[in-house]
C-alpha cells in the first residue's frame, strides 16, 4: 500500500511538472503576428549550459540573446526573430543533440553554443551542413577553424594571453608575475600558454607558474604561498571565476596583497553568490563589457536585464546580445528572406561578414576576418567600489 | 518453426531473440534514416546509443556476470577514443577509406583498452568488494589526469608524443614539421577530429559485443565467472583459477569499452578527456543496474532509453533534469515492484525459468 502511494504522489509531482514546463517554453514569437510582406521573421536559436557547473555563462547568453531578440521584434523591424535557446550542459555529445533539436525546429541562424568544446563539435555539424553559426562566447580557435560559416563575437584565447601580456608590459613595466592556471581547462590552458609566449617577447618577467585542476580548485595555499616566496606583485589568473574568488580569499587570509589580473573569466565575481565583493577590491580584467559604461545602449541593456533577471549582466550576455544585432546586420546586408533555406542563408551571410562592421556592447566598429575571428579593442578595468571603473581615472 | 523454437534451450532462445532484435532494430533505423523520416535529433543519437550500448553490455560483464563493481568504466572507454583518434588520424593518408580507417581505429583502441585493463586487472583483481570499487574509481580519474597530460602530433616523420606533466608544455614544443598536425593537445583534447564514425559500425559493434559476452556467458568459463560470483571459496575448492577467469572478464569488458569509445571518439569532432569523469562510469552503471545485472538485452534497452531520455525531455526546458531524475526514480521503482514482476512474469514463465 505503501509503495502505491509513493508511486501516486511521485506520479502527481511529474504531472505538476509537465503542467508548469510546457507553459515556460514559448518561444518569444514576434510580437506582430500579422506580418506584411516586408517583414521577415527568421528562426534564430541558440546553444548554452543552461545546467551544470557552467550554467551561468549558458543562462547569460541565452537571457542576453533574447533581450536583443525581444527589442528587435519590438522595434518592428523588417527583420525579425523567433528565438529558441537549448540546453548543452557544456558537453559536446550533448550539444550536437541540441543542435539537431534546433535544425529539427527550423532554426536558419544560430547564435551559439557558449563554451569552446561543444562549440567545436557543434561547428563540424555546422560546417558540413551549412548553417551559420556565430558563437558569443567560444573563444579557442580551434572552434573558427571548423569551417568557413563560423565566427566568434569574443576575442579567441590567444588575443586575450597577447592582449594581457602587452598590456602589463606597457603599463606595469617590472612588475614580477606569478600565473596561476587550470591545466584541465582549454580555455585556461590557451590563454596561458600565449601569454607566456608574448610575455617572453615583451620581456615580461614571470617568476611563477602554478597549475591547479577541476578537483583541486578548492585550495590555492599552495601556489599562492609560492607566488609570494618567488616574491611576485602581480598574479595573473587566466581562470574563471568561481577560482578566482577561492583563490583572492585565501590571499586574503595570507595577508598576500598583490595586484591580480584576470581575463574575461574574471567577469561575473562582482555577482557571485556568497562572494565578498570588498576582497575583489584592486582586482584588473581585461573585458570588452564593462556594465557601468555610460553610453544610453549598454544602460538600457543592463536596466532590462536587470529587471527580468534580478542580476547585472556578464560579459557573456553582452556578447550574446551584440551577436544577435551581428546578424540581424549581417542578414540585412545580405539581402536574405525569411523562405530561404539555411544552407542559403549561410552563403550569402558568409559572403558578407568580411564587410560589415557592427557597433555594440562589446565594441566599436568590430569587423570580422574571412577566418572567422573578430577584430574589437580590449578595454582593461579595475574593480573599485564594487563596479567596474577604467583605470587611471 | 515454432516448435523448434520451443524445443530449444531457453537461453538460446532469448539470445536469438536479442539478436533478431538489435538487427531489426537497425534494418527499421537505416531504413528510415535512408528516406529521410528521422528527425535530426534522433539520428544524431544513433552512434552515441551503440557505443553506450556496448558499454552497458560489457559493464554487465564485470558487474552483473562477475559480480565485482567497477566504477572506472568510461576510463578504459576513454583509453580506447583517444588511442582509436590517434590511430585515425595518424592514417589519414595511408588509408584513405574512412570505413577501413574506422575499423582500423576501433581495433586498436580496442587493443590498448585491453593492455590497460590486463595492467589495471592484475593487481585491482585481489581485491574484493568494496576495495575494489575505490580502486577502479580511482583509475579512472587517473586515466583522465594523465590524458589530459598527453599532447600528440603527427607529421611525415610520424608520430610526436610529449607527456606535459609540469602543465608547461605545449603543441609547439612537438616541434612539428610544416604540414604536421596536432591530434590531442592537453587539456583541449582532440580537437579537429574527422568524424567517421558510422551507423552500420555501431551496429557491428553492438554485435560483436552481444555475441562475445553471451557465448562467454554461456560458454565453460562463464559457468566459472558465476560461480565466481556466486560463492568463491566454493569455486576456488574445486580448483578453479579465480585470478584467470576474473581477469578473463574484466580484460574482455575493458577492450570492448576501449572498442566503444573509438567509435565514441570519432563521432565527435572535439572531445576532452574530462568528458570520460566519474559521472559517465556512473551512467554506464546506471544503465546496467536499471536493466538488471546479468540480464544483457536489459542493458541494451536501458542504455537506449536514457540516452533518448533527457532528449525527448528538452520541452521541459529548465525542469528538464528534475524529470529525468523523477522518471528514473519511477522506472526503478516499477522494475522492482513484485506485483509488477509478477505480472510481466506471466507473459514470460518459461523464458525466466532459467532466470534470463
Amino acid at each position: 500500500m505503501k509503495r502505491v502511494f509513493a508511486f501516486a504522489v511521485a506520479a502527481v509531482m511529474a504531472l505538476s511538472l509537465v503542467a508548469c514546463g510546457s507553459k515556460t517554453e514559448q518561444p518569444s514569437a514576434p510580437a506582430t503576428n500579422e506580418t506584411s510582406d516586408s517583414v521577415q521573421v527568421f528562426k534564430l536559436g541558440s546553444i548554452g549550459p543552461l545546467t551544470g557547473g557552467a550554467a551561468i555563462y549558458g543562462q547569460s547568453v541565452i537571457n542576453g540573446a533574447k533581450i536583443a531578440v525581444d527589442e528587435i521584434n519590438a522595434a518592428g523591424g523588417n527583420i525579425q526573430f523567433e528565438f529558441n535557446g537549448q540546453d548543452d550542459e557544456a558537453d559536446g555529445e550533448k550539444s550536437v543533440n541540441a543542435y539537431n533539436t534546433l535544425m529539427d525546429w527550423g532554426m536558419q541562424v544560430m547564435v551559439g553554443p557558449t563554451t569552446t568544446g561543444a562549440s567545436i563539435a557543434v561547428g563540424a555539424q555546422a560546417a558540413a551542413d551549412r548553417t551559420i553559426m556565430l558563437t558569443p562566447s567560444a573563444s579557442g580557435t580551434d572552434v573558427i577553424a571548423a569551417g568557413d560559416n563560423v565566427f566568434q563575437v569574443c576575442f579567441t584565447d590567444p588575443n586575450q594571453g597577447v592582449g594581457s601580456a602587452d598590456y602589463i608590459a606597457e603599463n606595469m613595466a617590472g612588475a614580477k608575475v606569478a600565473v596561476i592556471y587550470k591545466n584541465d581547462d582549454a580555455y585556461s590552458q590557451g590563454i596561458r600558454d600565449t601569454f607566456i609566449t608574448e610575455s617572453g617577447a615583451k620581456g615580461v618577467d614571470v617568476v611563477y607558474e602554478g597549475t591547479f585542476t577541476e578537483d583541486t580548485q578548492t585550495d590555492f595555499s599552495v601556489q599562492l604561498a609560492a607566488a609570494q616566496s618567488a616574491g611576485a606583485d602581480l598574479v595573473f589568473l587566466p581562470i574563471y571565476y568561481q577560482p578566482a574568488s577561492v583563490i583572492l580569499n585565501q590571499a586574503n587570509q595570507m595577508g598576500y596583497a598583490p595586484t591580480f589580473f584576470g581575463v574575461d573569466g574574471m567577469d561575473g565575481i562582482l555577482t557571485m553568490e556568497g562572494f565578498d565583493t570588498s576582497l575583489a577590491e584592486g582586482v584588473m580584467l581585461l573585458t570588452p563589457f564593462s556594465a557601468d559604461a555610460p553610453d544610453e545602449r549598454t544602460q538600457n541593456f543592463v536596466k532590462t536585464y536587470q529587471a527580468q533577471h534580478g542580476e547585472i549582466p556578464n560579459q557573456f550576455a553582452a556578447d550574446a546580445y551584440d551577436g544577435v544585432y551581428i546578424m540581424k546586420a549581417a542578414l540585412e546586408a545580405a539581402g536574405c528572406t525569411a523562405d530561404m533555406s539555411a544552407a542559403d542563408i549561410c552563403e550569402a551571410v558568409v559572403a558578407v561578414m568580411t564587410q560589415i562592421s557592427v557597433d555594440g556592447l562589446t565594441g566599436q566598429n568590430m569587423t570580422w576576418a574571412a577566418t572567422g575571428e573578430v577584430s574589437k579593442a580590449p578595454m582593461a578595468v579595475v574593480i573599485e567600489n564594487g563596479a567596474y571603473v577604467l583605470p587611471n581615472a | 518453426m515454432s516448435a523448434k523454437l520451443k524445443r530449444m534451450k531457453s537461453h538460446t532462445r532469448v539470445n536469438l531473440l536479442t539478436y533478431l532484435g538489435v538487427t531489426v532494430l537497425f534494418v527499421v533505423m537505416f531504413y528510415l534514416q535512408s528516406a529521410g523520416m528521422l528527425k535530426r535529433s534522433m539520428a544524431g543519437m544513433l552512434i552515441p546509443i551503440c557505443c553506450y550500448m556496448s558499454m552497458a553490455v560489457s559493464l554487465n560483464l564485470t558487474v552483473g556476470i562477475l559480480g565485482e563493481l567497477s566504477l572506472g568504466h568510461a576510463g578504459f572507454m576513454s583509453v580506447g577514443a583517444f588511442s582509436g583518434i590517434i590511430a585515425a588520424s595518424c592514417l589519414q593518408t595511408a588509408i584513405p577509406a574512412a570505413g577501413l580507417r574506422l575499423v582500423i581505429a576501433m581495433v586498436v583502441g580496442a587493443l590498448f583498452a585491453t593492455i590497460t585493463g590486463f595492467v589495471v586487472g592484475t593487481p585491482v583483481l585481489r581485491l574484493r568488494g568494496d576495495y575494489l570499487a575505490i580502486v577502479t574509481l580511482a583509475f579512472g580519474e587517473i586515466i583522465k589526469e594523465l590524458i589530459n597530460c598527453l599532447i600528440v602530433g603527427t607529421d611525415e616523420k610520424g608520430l610526436h608524443m610529449i607527456f606535459n606533466v609540469s602543465g608547461a608544455k605545449t603543441v609547439e614544443d612537438l616541434h612539428l614539421k610544416d604540414g604536421g598536425v596536432a591530434i590531442i593537445k592537453g587539456a583541449q583534447g582532440a580537437v579537429g577530429t574527422q568524424t567517421i564514425a558510422t551507423f552500420f559500425a555501431g551496429y557491428v559493434l553492438v554485435m560483436i559485443t552481444l555475441l562475445i559476452v553471451l557465448n562467454l556467458k554461456h560458454s565453460r568459463a562463464g559457468r566459472a565467472i558465476m560461480a565466481l560470483r556466486d560463492n568463491r571459496i566454493a569455486t576456488e575448492s574445486i580448483g578453479i583459477n579465480v585470478t584467470k577467469y576474473k581477469l578473463m572478464a574484466f580484460v574482455t569488458s575493458a577492450a570492448l569499452a576501449g572498442a566503444a569509445g573509438a567509435l565514441y571518439g570519432l563521432n565527435f569532432s572535439s572531445l576532452q578527456a574530462t568528458k570520460f569523469n566519474f559521472n559517465t562510469s556512473i551512467l554506464i552503471l546506471v544503465f546496467v543496474v536499471l536493466g538488471g545485472l546479468g540480464n544483457v538485452w536489459g542493458s541494451l534497452v536501458a542504455a537506449a532509453a536514457l540516452t533518448i531520455l533527457p532528449e525527448a525531455l528538452r520541452e521541459f526546458s529548465d525542469y528538464r533534469m528534475l524529470v529525468y531524475a523523477i522518471v528514473l526514480i519511477l522506472v526503478m521503482l516499477a522494475t522492482n515492484n513484485p506485483k509488477l514482476k509478477v505480472f510481466f512474469s506471466r507473459f514470460g514463465k518459461k523464458s525466466e525459468k532459467e532466470g534470463n
